[in-house]
């Protein structure tokens, strides 16, 4: 029996009262999975990524979503927003916080989305990310139960963050999910969406998640992936982005977690005006493996994309950056932009990185560049000639490194968390605004 | 204070120091002068414990401890701050939080709380207008794109702001035109008291003008061959240091 057939078992194991149309579509999915198979490294999309751990595995799909508040504070992050919560890929009503929803938006778990809304739901999920794009993709099809729905009206400017947490637990045996996410952002609205895995220690489960945000003409959506799953869970993800007429899409993918992790962003700017930034982070250590794969499609003229990755290694730590960026024929007046800078903190870390401009177009405005070093250790000793410890001084560093990329975060209890996992405790850098503050004062008095 | 007993330094092989000997007291500054290639810098980094430098025999005692064995941070900590002849740019590290950060540490190895913010940026922005600096610089990253006279009074701020017992100055004036020189002497000077030294590297006496030492060293191939007053400088000035060498051969 193939490792593939063997995660189709899992089909039979559940409930059969689904809608004929759901069953169908689960088949479609089965059914290119096991024709695709797991991709192997002879796959040019997976060279460097052996998912082995995930094809060997023995996972199998949550039933509950048990997890007290204590244990769900320690993995959740204190943030105001309107939240929907996921353990081991089963909805949490009693964890959700979805009182005072603005007018104009609607945040459900897919199944209550499909229940009562089947038309709209069941037409726009898959339409960016069906079987075809990978074969993680076809399992998520064939096994997906869960996940967000987010839909906000046209013109509407969501007050709070939408704070989507998947939670995964340390189980007794390992479990597996295939949560989808769906956001669909009506013209001229404005939104920030966080998609949080966070993963107990000792968490070993396997999760293969896909987004669909789908960006009507002028919306504006900030899209987060925190992931800081544990170091033993695998994590695949793939976030597929459309955008219509001057809409902007801003994604920051965060990776601190996981032993395994994969994202795919795929961006297709299909109309005049239309911008898209990627802002990349990830930090690994130990034996973790963390590869990013970017694809912007400029399928329009006049279309903007801007990407920024940076990476920090230690350990023996794995990293890859694959970034393309697609110009159609015709698609005029492009500006596409890419970088990728790594660090490594020690010898044994390695990183691959392959930036791809295929361009079919002759007025553009193109450029990319990788560049990859490691700590000034010049910098090291002036800091600690001024008495700063030298485990605070590589932090402050190695924090400065990600600088770039940090500044661009919006979301203050994010940018605090990633601080703390990058560069340890650093006392009061949170309140250097504080100090500006009382620097006015200061001067005004 | 310092004391420095025949010390002999290796970089990279070659013997720098040859069995150097200084003492340097409270409220004393004095000034290490010589040729190109004496072995002036490599004294300043051996007693901030810059890496590369094999010290092969001898001592350096700091208010008699052994200095060679405590860690660059815990020699900061004691008291011993080194302004740097080519400070090194800090991309991402703002100079507020440089201040900040060494002047708490200072204040937590001494057993004390950290400073309240209102009092530290009075202390800093009192400092800022001493040496005529910007309050922009705060929120620049550490000497990123300074040019090289805002880098030596950058230097001099934070030797204002964290007040070391001993201020050891590498070659402070090079890069400096005479408006910056007079800034940064006057900085210098101000952190003179019955405390402290200060021990200046210099290739030229046009710094000694402004900052006059109490006591001038000639370091000439590892070795102080000359020791002096102030006038030992004007004398180099005028003469050059052949002399010396020919007085230390003889």
């Amino acid at each position: 029996m193939s490792a593939a057939h063997a995660f189709l078992q899992r089909l039979g194991e559940r409930a059969d009262d689904e809608p004929t149309w759901v069953a169908a579509r689960r088949q479609a999915g089965a059914a290119r999975f096991e024709a695709l198979g797991f991709p192997t490294k002879r796959d040019e999309a997976w060279k460097y990524t052996d998912v082995r751990r995930i094809a060997e595995g023995e996972f199998t799909l949550a039933d509950d979503a048990e997890l007290d508040e204590a244990r769900f504070a320690a993995l959740g992050m204190p943030l105001d927003a309107h939240r929907l919560v996921f353990v081991d890929g089963v909805f949490s009503a009693a964890l959700s916080d979805l009182t005072d929803l603005p007018d104009g938006v609607s945040i459900e778990p897919l199944t209550t989305a499909m229940r009562t809304n089947h038309e709209a739901i069941g037409g726009a999920i898959g339409r960016l990310a069906g079987v075809d794009f990978s074969p993680f993709t076809a399992l998520n099809v064939a096994l997906s139960e869960e996940g967000a729905v987010v839909r906000i009206g046209p013109g509407v400017v969501v007050d709070k963050p939408i704070y989507v947490v998947f939670a995964s637990r340390a189980n007794e045996s390992a479990r597996m999910s295939h949560p989808r996410v769906l956001v669909m952002a009506g013209a001229r609205s404005q939104s920030t969406v966080v998609e949080h895995y966070a993963g107990e220690a000792g968490a070993a489960n396997f999760t293969n998640v896909v987004s669909e945000v789908m960006l009507e003409r002028g919306a504006i959506v900030d899209h987060y992936k925190l992931q800081e799953a544990s170091s033993e869970d695998l994590h695949v993800a793939s976030i597929h982005v459309e955008q219509g007429r001057d809409s902007r899409f801003t994604s920051f993918n965060l990776n601190l977690g996981g032993a395994l992790v994969r994202t795919d962003l795929v961006t297709d700017l299909n109309a005049q005006g239309a911008e898209t930034n990627y802002n990349g982070l990830f930090f690994v250590q130990g034996r973790q493996h963390v590869d990013n794969h970017t694809l912007v499609n400029h399928n329009a003229p006049n279309t903007f994309s801007n990407e920024n990755y940076k990476g920090i290694l230690n350990d023996r730590a794995r990293g890859v950056f694959n970034g393309k960026v697609v110009v159609k024929r015709d698609s005029q007046q492009i500006e596409a932009y890419q970088n990728n800078a790594n660090l490594l903190l020690s010898d044994r870390a390695e990183i691959d990185t392959k930036p791809e401009l295929e361009i079919y177009a002759d007025d553009v405005k193109c450029s990319h560049g990788a560049t990859t070093g490691q700590l000034d250790e010049d910098a090291v000793f002036a800091l600690r000639t001024r008495g700063i410890d030298e485990q605070m001084a590589r932090g402050l560093l190695t924090l400065a490194f990600a600088g770039e990329v940090m500044d661009q975060v919006r979301l203050p209890g994010i940018a605090e968390r990633v601080e703390r996992a990058v560069a340890g405790k650093l006392p009061e850098r949170f309140n250097l605004s504080d100090l500006v503050e009382v620097s006015d004062a200061l001067e005004e008095a | 204070m310092l004391e420095v007993k025949d010390l002999h330094v290796t970089v990279e092989g070659s013997e720098i120091l040859k069995g150097l000997n200084l003492t340097v007291n409270p409220g004393e500054v004095h000034a290490l002068m010589g040729p190109n290639g004496a072995g002036k810098s490599t004294l300043s980094a051996v007693i901030a414990g810059k890496d590369g430098y094999e010290v092969t025999s001898g001592e350096v005692l700091f208010e008699g401890k052994n200095l060679l064995e405590m860690e660059i941070e815990e020699r900061a900590l004691a008291g011993i701050l080194l302004g740097f002849q080519y400070p090194v740019e800090i991309p991402g590290v703002k100079n507020i939080y440089l201040l900040k950060a060494a002047l708490n540490a200072q204040r937590v190895a001494r057993g004390e709380e950290e400073i309240p913010a209102p009092e530290f940026m009075k202390l800093v922005r009192e400092q800022l207008s001493f040496m005529k600096m910007d309050g922009s610089f705060l929120q620049r990253a550490v000497n990123e794109g300074f040019s090289g006279g805002e880098k030596k009074r950058n230097e001099i701020l934070q030797m204002l702001v964290l007040q070391p017992k001993l201020a050891m100055l590498d070659e402070i004036d090079s890069g400096l035109d005479i408006d910056a020189m007079k800034v940064v002497a006057e900085g210098i000077n101000s952190l003179r008291n019955a405390d402290r030294a200060i021990l200046m590297v210099t290739h030229y006496q046009r710094l000694l003008e402004h900052i006059v030492p109490d006591r001038v060293h000639v370091l000439v191939d590892g070795r102080i061959v000359k020791s002096g007053d102030k006038n030992l400088a004007h004398e180099l000035e005028a003469r050059g240091y052949e002399w010396v060498l020919e007085e230390s051969a003889a």
